[in-house]
Formats: structure tokens, sequence, C-alpha cells
């Protein structure tokens, strides 16, 4: 039966599609098979999903080799949520990015981007899939490199020395995942997450399992751009291809919150993380100056990309917030901002894509009167944006509205205070950019002549797919509330 | 019939509003809320168009009287404005004017604390593009301090109706009380919007600078909002008395002084607004009708003084009173209209603000509140001079500006014949709008006591600025003086009132400007780290970052080996 290897399927697909872009060559069709193959894989996690959703969790062994010696792919809830979160965010900004791809990148290199973008789909489902600590790793690298190369693909040649910092601060972040995966088999002789949950309360050296915990700590903030190790990010960000920002705010950080959580939660246990080991008095701190002071620093940029790159390290702050709270009200909040954050954020990233495309720069202060020129976009810069500050009745409202509440239930006034005031924060940076969009006056003295200059159709339309989905989610909060729920209690629920 | 209630229904205008011509969005300004209006009367008493959402079940139309009376009235003020608005071919503006005007009767609508919310946040994204749509440098400051002020104002009334959830388990907006953390933050919350005494500063910040029909729209909702949402939660509260009071208190000296006469307005509908609140505060039947007639009398007296004096910035370009006067020879319509507006707002017999405020003033006398009773009477002295006499006098009469602006538009001119009708049927006829109140009143306002007594304050307070006018004015001075020439104004408003008005005035303002300053650098000093070229703004090089995560090991392995 073909569902019957579903899980093996969402990560082969998109593998033999990378290699069969570099056999074609040709960009359109490269672009072709990198759609369709996604789209299957948009197929397998769906299925999975609704199968997880009906039939509990599904253990997969990959090569038929049973768990202690082989790889097993563990799909719960949080898993099943996860992979149609990344496979379809890629697959809406495939299309978006053909476009984009073909006015910035060399025709010639079409087919390594379209591959890349590939292999780093593989490597973000297969973190995302997998139950084995050492195949986290193993993924973690195959998309971070193929991430590094994206980053490279940008025109400007900063995009370089970005690709670089990033490669960089991702492999120390890498090395002390390694390093504690290493220190976790040490005490345990495990390497499957299952195994790993049941051996590490019982493990000989507790000293050794707080060595692995402190480094897988320190680890996946760097891979999540968590404040103050978010500095990879920002440039990143700026000067990559805009399909590729757009792609990677989705999902890369996301991906890397998901390992953090199933880290946390699922092998260590909430009460090892967050009761003994104090974790609250890094994490919460990081996570709260995070969200406070990068809110800040978005409202003083003029550089429509970086302002989202650093909202993107503010909102990243609040989940890691509320996962510090560490109840299930907590993780369902975290979690919905997950997926919240993860189709704004790309959504906005899509309408500034759609900008540069046009007119050639995301320098706020020249985009005076952009709504004439552009309605379709701005409306949808708008629309996301207003997500973004959290306006009842869009996703963001949702996230904030369930991240406060939980921050009441735990009695922490003072984040929930701040989470409010960075909201605040948040709309004065978007709220600055949509005035200069609608309002603000041409400042060279003869106006040219304003026409009706929108990007092209196969922008648009995925775009507003990711608005419309968030519009449905914002209003009926409860869609992605109870698949969040589900997942919270997956995780803390731990392994069966 | 859930699909129709009356928010709902603007805000499928709005969306509809995107994609028609301009023509038609005149006239869906002008059908929605008729519309509205229908749909608001045919529901009965009680909760309807219960939503699940978030979890909660939103209750998004509850009608009783008191939310009644405060949505007709909404109504009709969304369809008055929609006619003066008439020449806007503004498609921002227009979606805006929508979503605001339903916005503002979801808010009254609202059978809960989240519904209320939902609108209450979104009266502010809505009506700050009216501030925007002006389109100055000084508009888009404006609005942002606006449109913070109004989120925090939200901010706080989400924090409060989590916090009372978790005190009570209930999130039902029904009467509150100070009773807790949680409903004491509501209570701030309402505050802002109602501009409570220091709160206050956004309304004469914003509503001048808006566009010439946006602030009539930007009068009539946000303030009456908060003070239906006081009624309903917090009424009998004494504090608001006194809140109230001083409300109606302190802006007569800022109103004597100021130039700018939207901005006059602005004071004085802060005035006014504090005579809502003291009949809120004190609570009894009587009062709570008070306040409701009042805010009817209100929208429609206020909207029509900011319609007359935006008809004379529409034509001549100011709004300033040392560079008007003598308009009544061109724009006479407009100049009986505003006078009718002034009349109303000062409470003349016969006028709709005598029947409202009457109420209110018996209320605080007969519960025994007679300092309060004092201090709303030379509130309402003051009312007179700022906006019943000043207003008119500066535009239209006083020393010739040489100015012959043409008549206001058509539309303006209905827009304002109808709400001036609207003024002196509703004091003629003071049954039509008592049925409305949310109590039974057997209250008579034309008795001879009540209308002497009116009269006689009236009179005095005539006599007295045409007195000080004679003796304080210099014609050949006062004369083509255009350029920055508040002083001249200066020199002229201590005649109104004793030099104290001055003095009071530029103290605070001068108290208020250093206070600024020092809060301008305290901020630039603090925000440094996050301004380009500081420290969070810049790209850290690889080394920094390295530094960085060294930095967070040593502290994740300190704390966790502790």
């Amino acid at each position: 039966m073909i569902s019957d290897q579903l899980p093996a399927l969402v990560i082969v697909i998109p593998m033999l599609a990378a290699p069969l872009c570099v056999l074609v060559r040709k960009p359109i069709v490269c672009w072709a098979i990198a759609l369709v193959a996604n789209f299957l894989v948009v197929l397998s996690a769906w299925a999975l999903f609704e199968k997880v959703r009906e039939d509990g969790v599904i253990r997969y062994a990959l090569g038929g080799w049973a768990a202690p010696t082989g790889i097993e792919y563990y799909v719960d809830m949080m898993n099943a949520t996860m992979l149609l979160l990344v496979s379809f965010i890629s697959c809406v900004t495939l299309v978006y990015a053909y476009k984009s791809v073909s006015k910035t990148v060399l025709t010639s290199k079409h087919y390594l981007f379209y591959a890349a973008w590939m292999l780093c789909l593989t490597g973000l489902l297969g973190i995302s899939i997998t139950g084995d600590a050492f195949n986290v790793f193993v993924f973690l690298e195959i998309s971070s490199l193929s991430m590094y190369m994206l980053i490279a693909f940008g025109t400007d040649r900063r995009a370089l020395t970005a690709s670089f910092r990033y490669l960089i601060m991702g492999s120390i972040g890498a090395s002390f995942i390694l390093i504690g995966i290493g220190f976790l088999y040490a005490a345990t002789g495990a390497l499957n997450m299952v195994d790993l949950a049941q051996r590490i309360p019982d493990a000989e050296s507790q000293r050794a399992v707080l060595v692995a915990f402190s480094f897988l700590t320190i680890g996946l903030m760097i891979k999540s751009a968590v404040f103050p190790l978010h500095g990879w990010l920002a440039n990143a960000y700026q000067h990559s291809p805009i399909a590729v920002t757009a792609f990677l705010a989705g999902t890369a950080t996301k991906v890397s919150l998901y390992v953090l959580l199933r880290f946390f939660f699922s092998i260590f246990g909430p009460d090892y993380s967050f009761g003994a080991m104090l974790l609250n008095v890094v994490l919460l701190p990081a996570a709260v100056a995070g969200f406070v002071l990068l809110s800040l620093v978005a409202i003083f940029q003029s550089d429509l990309r970086r302002m989202l790159a650093y909202s993107s390290v503010a909102q990243i702050g609040y989940i890691i917030a509320a996962f510090c709270l560490a109840s299930q009200s907590g993780l369902t909040a975290g979690i919905v901002h997950i997926i919240n954050h993860g189709i704004i954020k790309t959504a906005l990233f899509m309408s500034v894509g759609c900008i540069l495309y046009k007119v050639g720069h995301t320098h706020s202060h020249s985009l005076d009167n952009l709504m004439q020129k552009m309605p379709l976009t701005v409306t949808a810069f708008i629309l996301s944006g207003l997500g973004l500050i959290g306006v009842p009745l869009t996703v963001g409202f949702v996230s904030k509205f369930s991240l406060i509440s939980a921050a009441m239930e735990r009695g922490w006034w003072m984040v929930g205070a701040l989470v409010l005031l960075s909201s605040l924060f948040a709309i004065v940076y978007i709220g600055r950019v949509v005035e200069i969009m609608l309002f603000r006056k041409s400042r060279t003295e003869t106006p040219a002549p304003v026409g009706r200059s929108e990007a092209p159709l196969m922008m648009l339309v995925p775009m507003y797919v990711l608005i419309g989905i968030s519009i449905w989610f914002g209003v009926s909060g409860s869609t992605t509330l109870s698949v969040a729920a589900d997942a919270a209690a997956a995780l803390l629920g731990g392994y069966q | 019939m859930n699909l129709l209630a009356p928010p709902f229904l603007y805000m499928y205008a709005a969306v509809l509003c995107t994609l028609l011509s301009s023509k038609h969005r005149a006239i869906l300004l002008l059908v929605v809320p008729v519309l509205g209006l229908l749909s608001l009367l045919s529901y009965s008493t009680g909760n309807h168009v219960v939503l699940a959402m978030l979890g909660f079940e939103l209750t998004f139309v509850r009608i009783d009287k008191l939310a009644l009376v405060f949505s007709i009235i909404f109504s009709i003020a969304a369809f008055l404005s929609g006619i003066y608005a008439w020449h806007v071919r503004d498609k921002i503006q227009q979606v805006a004017t929508l979503v605001y005007a339903g916005a503002a009767i979801g808010g009254v609508l609202a059978g809960d604390l989240i519904t209320l919310f939902l609108y209450w946040e979104a009266t502010a994204v809505a009506s700050v593009f009216l501030i925007w749509a002006r389109r100055t440098d000084a508009s888009y400051a404006t609005g942002m301090r606006y449109l913070i002020i109004q989120v925090l104002s939200g901010v706080l009334l989400l924090a409060g109706l989590l916090l009372h959830y978790n005190d009570t388990g209930s999130i039902a907006f029904e009467h509150l009380g100070l009773v807790s953390l949680g409903t004491w933050l509501i209570f701030i919350g309402f505050g802002i919007k109602c501009a409570f005494p220091l709160l206050h500063n956004w309304l004469q910040d914003s509503y001048p600078a808006a566009t010439v029909t946006g602030t009539v729209i930007l009068s009539a909702f946000t303030t009456k909002m908060a003070v239906y949402a006081l009624a309903r939660g917090y009424a009998g509260t004494e504090i608001l008395i006194y809140i109230g009071a001083v409300m109606t208190l302190f802006p007569i000296f800022f109103a004597e002084i100021e130039n700018d006469l939207r901005r006059v307005l602005a004071y004085s509908l802060n005035n006014q607004l504090g005579f809502m609140v003291v009949g809120v505060g004190i609570g009894t039947e009587l009062a709570l009708n008070g306040t409701a007639a009042h805010a009817f009398c209100h929208i429609l007296y206020k909207s029509l003084l900011f319609m007359s004096v935006g008809a004379v910035l529409y034509r001549t370009g100011t709004s300033k009173a040392s560079e008007l006067g003598g308009l009544y020879k061109t724009m006479p319509v407009t100049m009986v209209c505003c006078l009718i507006g002034a009349a109303s707002i000062s409470a003349f017999p016969l006028f709709s603000g005598f029947i409202s405020k009457s109420l209110i003033l018996d209320a605080s006398a007969k519960n025994g509140y007679y300092i309060v009773w004092f201090a709303l009477v030379v509130a309402s002295a003051g009312v007179l001079s700022h906006s019943g006499i000043k207003i008119p006098y500066f535009t239209f009469f006083a020393h010739d500006s040489g100015k012959r602006p043409a008549e206001a538009p058509i539309h303006m001119r209905i827009a304002m014949i109808i709400t001036a009708f609207l003024c002196v049927f509703i004091g003629v006829f003071p049954g039509v709008l008592y049925a409305l109140l949310p109590y039974q009143v057997e209250y008579k306002p034309y008795t001879t006591s009540h209308v002497l007594a009116q009269m006689q304050l009236l009179c005095f307070a005539l006599l007295a600025f045409v007195f000080l006018m004679r003796k304080g004015l210099h014609p050949p001075e006062v004369r083509g003086v255009n350029l920055d020439s508040d002083w001249i104004y200066r020199k002229l408003a201590p005649g109104l009132l004793p030099s104290i008005v001055t003095a009071v005035g530029s103290s605070v303002t001068s108290a208020q400007d250093s206070i600024k300053s020092t809060a301008v650098t305290l901020t630039r000093r603090l925000s440094g780290f996050a301004r380009p070229g500081g420290v969070l703004s810049i790209s850290w090089g690889v080394n920094s970052m390295v530094l960085m995560v060294t930095v967070m090991m040593l502290l994740v392995l300190v704390f966790n080996f502790i």
C-alpha cells in the first residue's frame, strides 16, 4: 500500500527531484519538476496529517530496519503539522519564485537554484519527520548547506558575505548540536528519540546529559535565530533572492524551533528543561529582550527586507517565550504562532518581492504613493501587516490572544505586558510604511505619471493564496488552535 | 439574519467600496447607514448573532435601549457625514469611513468584552486613515501618535478583560465596577478613548489634523463609543463624577486661548464629554438618560459645528480665528447653521443642548452634588463663550478679513441644514428623543425655572462678552495681520476671561514643552542602540557573533550547574 510508505515518500520525492533538475538543466523544466515534486509532497504531507489526526502516531522503520538499529520516522500531530506547513509554504513560494528568479538569477544557474531548493526542502522535511537524533543532524546539514547556496544566489555581492556569515554561524550551531547529540549518545547509548527519552532519567552520568543539554540549547538557539544569537539572520534575509527569503522566513527558523521543542519537551521533558535546568533564567529573558528590542530596531529600518528580518527575530521571541511557559496553553500559543507567523511573514516577504520586482528596490522612503501604482501588492502588504501587528480578526490576533492569556494563566504579567508593548512597536513599523505607500506625496519635483504597473499574476496569486488562508485562520481561530492544541498535547504527553 | 447585522453590513460595504467607481462609492456611503439602521431596528431586544470564535461564544448584537440609542445616533451621524463628504473621491477615506462607522456601531452592539475589543481596535485602525489622508508630514506624525494611543487603550482593554476573565470566568459586558485590577485596566482603557483629563491630549492633537470631512466623522464616534462603554460598565462609579467635572472645566482655558477653530471645537468636545461622564458617574436613571440624550444631541451639534468650520476651511484654506472674519457676507447658509450649532451647544432653550444638558444638571442637583452642579454651570458659561460665541463670531463676523469665499458646496449645505434641522427639532419636541432613552422619563425641560435660569446664565455671559469685546478690541491692529498672528488673538482673549486664563494656559503649555523636550532627548538616547548605526541595527561580524555564542554558552552552563 502506497499510503503506508507516505513517511518515506515525503523525503524521497524532493530528494530525487534535485538530481533530476541537475540532469535536465532547462530552467522551465527544472522549475516544473520541482513544482510537481513539491506538489506531490504537499499531498503526501496532507494525507499523513489526516492519517495521524485520525489514527494517532505513525512509526515507520526506514528500509525495514527496526528502531534501535535502523532509523525510525516518528510522526505525531506536531511533526505532521510541521510537514504540512513547510511543504505547503515551499510549494506556494516556488510558484512565486519563477518570475522573480528569472529576473535576478543568471539563466544558466537556474537548474542549480531549483536543485538546491529541493535539497533544502528535503532537509527541512527530514528534520521534521525523523525520530532519530543523529538523523536530525544529517538533515540539518543538508538543509543548511543548500540554504547557504540559495542565499548566495542573491544579486548583490553582499549576498556572498551574508551567506558566508550564515555558513560560519550555522556550522557552529550544527556542531554544537552534534556535540550535544554525541554527549547524549555517550551517556545513554541511544540515538532513537523514543529510547533517549526513556534512558535519559536513568543515565549514569547526569553531568554528560547536562552538557549535552547545554550544547543543544545554544546550537538550536543559533539555528532558530533567538536573540542575541540572531546576528546572521538580518543580512541573510536582506541580501538573498527574495523568493528564498520568503521561503526561509516561513520554514527554516520554524523547523529549528520545532527541533527545539522536540528536544526540550519530548526528549528531555518539560520538567527537566524548564524545571531543574533553570532554562527560564537564560531563554526567557533572551526571548523577551528579543521581541521588545528587535521590534524597536525594526522601527528604524529603512529597508523593508531588513525591517521584516528584524521583525522575524522579534516574532521568534514570542514563540520562545510561549515555549518557556511550558504549559499546554503556552505550547499551543507557541505552535499556533509558528503556523501563523510562517504564513504571514512569507506573504509579507512576497509582497516586498513584488515591489522589488517592479520598483527595483525596497527602500521604504522612496515608495511614496505606491498604492496608485501597485494597489494589489500594497493591499497584500497591509493585510498581512495587520496580521503581523495582531489586529483582531487576523491570525496575529489569534496568536497574541492565546499567548497573553497563557502568560496570564501562569501569572507572568510582565511578559504579557511586554508582548502588548512590542505589538505597539509593530504598529509603528508597519504603519510607517503603510502611510508612505498610501499617502506620502512624491518627493520628486515632477512626479512621473503614475500608471498601474502590477507585479505578474504568477507572483500575485500565490501571495493572495497565503493571505486568503491567513484570513480564514484569523476569522475562525479555532481551526489552527485545535491543531496546535493537539500538537502541544502530543509534545507534553511524551512518547507512548 | 445573522449575516446582515448592522456592523457586518458596513464591513461588506467597505469591501465592495474598493471595487466601485467614485460616484457609486459616494452613494454607497449614504445607502449603508440607512440599511444598517433598518437592520438594527428589525432586531428584538436581547442577544443575537452569537458566534463561536477563539473558543468563546461571542455576542455580536445585543439590543437593549442603551445600545439602541447610541447605535441609532451613530447611524444618523454616518449618514450625515456621508452627505457632507459627497465630494470626496479618495477611496481610502471612504473605505476607512465605512469600517470606522461600522466598528463604532459594532462596539456599541457588542454583548461581550472580546467583541467590544475587536471593534475597539477596528475603530482605532480605521480612523487613523482619516488623519493620514490629509497627506502632510504633520498629519503623519499626528496620526502615528493617535494610533499608538488608541491601540494602547485597546491593549489595556485586552489585558483588563483577560484579567477579568481569569477572575470571574465571564466575558459578558455588563456592569463591571472598579473591583479588581482587571476592571481598573478596562476603566483606564475606556478613559483614554473618552479623553479623561491628562489622557485627553490625543483628541486635540488629532481631530484638527484630519481632513475636512475626516474631522466631522472622527468627532462622532470614538469618544461616544467610550461614553457608551462607561455607561454600560461603570454606571454609578463615583470617581467618574469628579473626573467628569474636571473634564468640563479645564478645556475651557485652553479653548479660550486657542486660535485654530477646529482645535477650539476639539477642546469643547472634551468639555461636553465631561457632562456625559458626570451623568455616568451619578448613575441614576435620570442621569443615565441625560448621558444618552446628551451624547445624542452632542453628536448632532458638534458635527454641525465641525461641518460649518470645515466648510470654511474647505473654502478659505484656513481655520485660524485670526485669519477669518466677515464671512457672513458670502457664506450665509453656513453662518446660520453654525449659529444653530452654537445655540445648541450653549443650550439655548428650543435647541437640542438645552433638553439634554438639563437632565444631567438636574440629576447632579437632585443627588446632592452641589459643587459638581456648580462646576457644570460654570462650564456651561464657558461653553457659551468659547463655542457659542467665539466660533461663529470670529469666523463670520468680527473684523473683516477681506476673504470673500463662495458659499459651501451644495452637498455640504444639505448636510448642515439637515443636521441643523435635527438640532432644532429635538429642542422643540424633546419627547421624540426622550422616547428613545434607556429609562422611562417623565421629565419636563421647559419649566419656567429652567428656562429662566438658563436664560439668565446665557444673557449675562453674552453681556460680559459684549462688554469685554468693546473694551478690549483695537480694530486697526487686528485687521490685516496675517503672519503668525497668534499673539494678537492671545491679546484679545484675555478680554473674555481674566488674564488668569493666559497665565494658566501658558504655564501649562511651557511645562508640557519642557517635559516633552526632556522626554524626547531621553528616548533618543535610549533608542540609540536601535537606530541605524546603533549596536543592534548594524550587521554583526562573525567574531562578535561568535563572542555572543560563547557568552550565552557560559550563561547556560553557569545556570545549569548551580
